[in-house]
């Protein structure tokens, strides 16, 4: 018989939609609604039929599966501990206690994401607030260097430039809309403004922001252009930043990603702390893994620090550059590494992903990934939100409880990472 | 003729829903493998819609297929993936995050 539940949470991206429907017969997810592309995929490319684990591609019993990981794990001097990303919250908190008793380093996909952004929150603080309030009060939207309809496909309709909120009840009309990008991305096709910045460029032209907001001289001559974009489009943007009632600034991949990585975003924090002399103003980045945001919490809980952390010495150290898992692997300082619930075969550069392929590797993911395929060890976990129980952060920095909607058929990542604390303790 | 410009690499639907369908599907090929130019740079390497070129960064190399979009001439975007991977450098300048956006490339039609 199908069933229906409502209000179930997706954790694919950083917005975790909490109003999904899901109908379901037998342990299977037939028709998925409210979601967006993405959303739709995770639950109904998802199976939850138990799948047995596997040892160099060879399908073994989870009891074998656990000793040859356990075993890899304890016969590694310096282990890897890496993804964390899309595993809930108490996952997580077991993988930093494994890290914490393996002695090993213990990086998130922060790295690869908005490491840069922790930096900078580290350089200047964090001016932020809720993606509610963004709903309920902001009348000027900034988004610089990301592409959420590709990348958070909702975040317009629920919490920014469409939504309709108690003090915006207009939605879309109510808002100023501002996009800043080096291309023409589809989202800032809807803006009210774009500015094209020179690849590159994005200090320059914050700095320039800085500057104007402070009303400080600039030189300058008629037709005077910082990063591609004119003096006079800058002045107006300033004026628009300083008087608007609300301001909230979202932030992506187009500024930790480039030349200056977390200097630029150190500089459009500065600005938005600065804007609030004027007005109120906050900043978002726009967390992409489900997730990612309570991995940053938990391993700040746990270590002081929230990634790049290594417990090579009995107490946590931190190094980005250093710790950081591209780092680890480019240097070959890694000779085993577990991965949780991330694909870094995918999505690392070449180099450091053929590193990664030639040690040995525990993998726990839902999914066949590439990295799965390639691991020594493979233990196909259940999913968190859909068959796994526990809870995931927001990337407005707000955790939800998930409700998971099938009968648990697979151990989930929690169980796993505990299972696996007590083989490699003495 | 080839062409220097500067790669870009990023997210896009048509990525996202080849991941889903798995990374050793032909749509996640397909999608990952779509490079965008502006079209005069695809005209000036004399390609139609689709052709294929050869890219070549100081990292390594790919064979992608170039559309025309609405992009600044000089600009290359590639989807992430195992094709933009191929050439991004593992460099990090300490912060753990390598430049997947910003890199110099040259472009061959192939």
């Amino acid at each position: 018989m199908t069933e229906r539940t409502e209000h179930v949470t997706c954790t694919f991206c950083g917005c975790l939609c909490d109003d999904i429907t899901v109908e379901h017969e037998d342990g299977r997810i037939s028709s998925v609604s409210r979601a967006c592309p993405n959303g739709r995929a995770h639950f109904l490319d998802y199976a939850s039929e138990p799948s047995l684990p596997r040892i160099r591609g060879e399908e073994a019993s989870w009891k074998e599966a656990l000793a040859e990981a356990a075993r890899i794990l304890k016969a590694s001097r310096s282990p890897l501990l890496y993804g964390l990303s899309s595993a809930s919250t108490e996952a997580i908190r077991k993988a930093v206690s494994l890290a914490d008793r393996l002695g090993a380093f213990v990086d998130s996909t922060s790295s690869v994401c908005h490491g840069p952004t922790g930096l900078a929150m580290q350089a200047v603080g964090e001016p932020t607030c809720t993606l509610g309030e963004v709903r309920s009060r902001a009348d000027l939207l900034l988004f610089w260097g990301c592409n959420p309809a590709a990348s958070h496909p909702r975040h317009f309709a629920r919490y920014s430039t469409a939504a309709k909120g108690r003090f915006v009840p207009e939605g879309r009309k109510g808002r100023t809309v501002i996009f800043v990008d080096v291309r023409l991305t589809p989202g800032a096709r809807g803006a009210d403004l774009f500015l094209r910045v020179d690849p590159g460029c994005d200090f320059e032209v914050l700095t320039t922001l800085r500057a104007l907001v402070r009303e400080k001289p600039l030189r300058e001559q008629e037709g005077t252009c910082v990063g591609g974009v004119s003096l006079a489009v800058l002045r107006d943007v300033a004026t628009r930043l300083k008087s608007c009632r609300y301001g909230v600034a979202f932030m992506g991949m187009g500024l930790t990603m480039t030349r200056g990585r977390d200097v630029n975003v150190a500089e459009l924090f500065r600005l938005v702390a600065e804007l609030n002399a004027y007005t109120r103003f906050s900043v978002i980045p726009l967390r992409g893994h489900g997730n990612v945001t309570g991995a940053d919490q938990v391993l700040t809980w746990q270590s002081g620090f929230p990634f790049a952390v290594s417990y090579a010495r009995g107490y946590p150290r931190y190094g980005p550059g250093e710790f950081t898992a591209v780092d680890l692997l480019r240097r070959g300082d890694a000779d085993a590494a577990l991965i949780l619930a991330s694909d870094p075969a995918a999505h690392f550069p070449s180099r450091a992903a053929a590193c990664l392929a030639s040690i040995p590797t525990v993998v726990l993911d839902p999914e066949e990934s590439l990295t799965a395929r390639g691991a020594t060890v493979w233990l196909p976990t259940g999913k968190a939100g859909i068959d796994a129980p526990g809870s995931a952060y927001r990337m407005d920095g707000v955790p939800l409880r998930l409700r998971p909607f099938l009968p648990p058929r697979r151990p989930s990542d929690e169980e796993i990472l505990g299972r696996l604390l007590e083989e490699v303790t003495p | 003729m080839g062409l220097r410009l500067v790669l870009v690499t990023g997210r896009t639907l048509e990525q996202a829903a080849g991941m889903h369908k798995g990374k050793c599907s032909e749509e996640y090929r397909a999608a990952v493998s779509r490079g965008e130019i502006a079209p005069e740079n695809l005209a000036a390497l004399s390609l139609a819609e689709g052709g294929a070129a050869l890219l070549r960064t100081e990292h390594g190399t790919a064979e992608v297929r170039l559309f025309s979009a609405e992009l600044p001439a000089g600009l290359l975007f590639l989807p992430l993936g195992p094709f933009a991977n191929a050439l991004v450098g593992d460099a990090t300048e300490g912060t753990g995050m390598p430049s997947f956006k910003g890199i110099p490339v040259e472009v061959e039609p192939l």
